[in-house]
């Protein structure tokens, strides 16, 4: 079955959220990036594993990089939309080469930075993130072909080993949650989902 | 000892085990080090806020870490810091190796370097610069120790004053 950009559905970024939040059972630690990644995510109801950017636009990946070598043995997971993952490209090569098992990215790809007004970005061009994620050196970089195909890559992203890199094509529909914007109360919450609050674990091998 | 492995040896001693850098001549011995030690996970960033963005992570679940980078790469990180590191209480322990002070034979690097503390300042990160070796351990050490405890970021300077500074710069100044 062809599996790229064009022939991808055009799918539903709240939606999608709430299937992928469905799914994780393991306590799996989820960064999102700063906007409609974000709302969404509130949206799909708060988790203590969830991790609220106010800014920062780009550092998803690399938040959710130092999380992943952290503790080796949660799954994290990155929500990014194309506008902020264009920033950051570098960020790709950085994690391909380290080789974080336990790393799923997922692009949300609407072509716009639609926060700002709907601007195109470079994706709505001849950019296809997951031919530049395989150029940077993932080995399982894929299009999202539909819903089913979108449960099934969650499902067995740790199977083949991470990390992995999901793109979807998204429409542009606004986030729906209200962030609370309180960095502090964020982090602590995020922490202390994690096991990891307090700053009294000096030691990563205490937490996993 | 030399500074370098001063630098890492108190590292060590307050468990941070993540190094994050973008490479420079100053911070080689502090690049390789860590690489040769089996204590250290090194991570070669492509930008120096990627860099920032992975000790955070890194700390909030529990692995401290630090980020290494030179004068004009910590100018690439002031929206890191002021959208992340600072308001979400992270103690990120960063070290600066200071370019473009004491023998800069590039305008561009001598620009970017006054730059450095009055960023610091605006947003309110303590910052020492590392410049006698005698008491290099002694400010890394409480510095590192302060920052966890009280949540807080601190910038630690490398002056060419303790480093010698950039060995290929010297043979470039008339």
């Amino acid at each position: 079955m062809t599996n790229d950009r064009l022939s991808a559905k055009t799918l539903g970024r709240t939606a999608l959220t709430r299937r992928l939040v469905q799914r994780l059972v393991h306590e799996e630690a989820v960064i999102a990036g700063i906007g409609n990644a974000n709302f969404d995510l509130v949206a799909a109801g708060h988790r203590p594993q969830n991790f609220y950017m106010i800014g920062s636009m780009g550092l998803t990946c690399p938040i959710a990089l130092g999380v992943a070598l952290a503790q080796p043995k949660r799954g994290v997971i990155a929500l990014e939309g194309d506008g902020s993952i264009l920033m950051a490209l570098g960020a790709l090569a950085t994690i391909a080469n380290v080789k974080p098992a336990n790393l799923t990215v997922i692009i949300w790809d609407n072509g716009i930075y639609q926060i700002t007004g709907k601007q195109a970005t470079a994706t709505a061009g001849v950019t296809d993130i997951v031919a530049v994620a395989r150029g940077a050196g993932f080995r399982h970089s894929e299009w999202v072909r539909d819903e089913a195909h979108f449960d099934q890559l969650i499902d067995r992203r740790f199977e083949t080993g991470g990390p992995v890199l999901l793109a979807a094509k998204i429409d542009d529909q606004p986030g729906r949650g209200r962030l609370m914007r309180d960095p502090p109360l964020i982090r602590h919450r995020f922490m202390t989902g994690l096991g990891a609050s307090g700053g009294a674990a000096p030691d990563a091998s205490l937490i996993c | 000892m030399t500074w370098s492995d001063i630098v890492l040896a108190t590292l060590k001693e307050n468990g941070l085990r993540l190094v994050a850098y973008v490479p420079d001549n100053i911070l080689a011995p502090l690049v390789s080090g860590a690489a040769t030690d089996d204590h250290f996970i090194s991570v070669g960033a492509t930008r120096e806020d990627e860099a920032v963005g992975i000790v955070t992570g890194a700390y909030m679940a529990g692995l401290r870490g630090v980020v290494m980078m030179q004068t004009s790469g910590f100018a690439l990180i002031a929206n890191a810091l002021a959208t992340l590191v600072v308001p979400y209480q992270i103690p990120a322990i960063l070290i600066v190796s200071e370019r473009g002070v004491m023998g800069e034979f590039n305008v561009g690097q001598a620009l970017v370097a006054r730059t450095l503390r009055p960023t610091l300042d605006t947003l309110g990160i303590v910052h020492h610069t590392l410049a006698e070796a005698s008491t290099l351990r002694f400010v890394l050490d409480s510095s590192i120790k302060q920052a966890f405890t009280t949540q807080a970021p601190v910038a630690l300077i490398l002056s060419p004053l303790l480093t010698g500074g950039n060995p290929a710069a010297r043979a470039q100044l008339l």
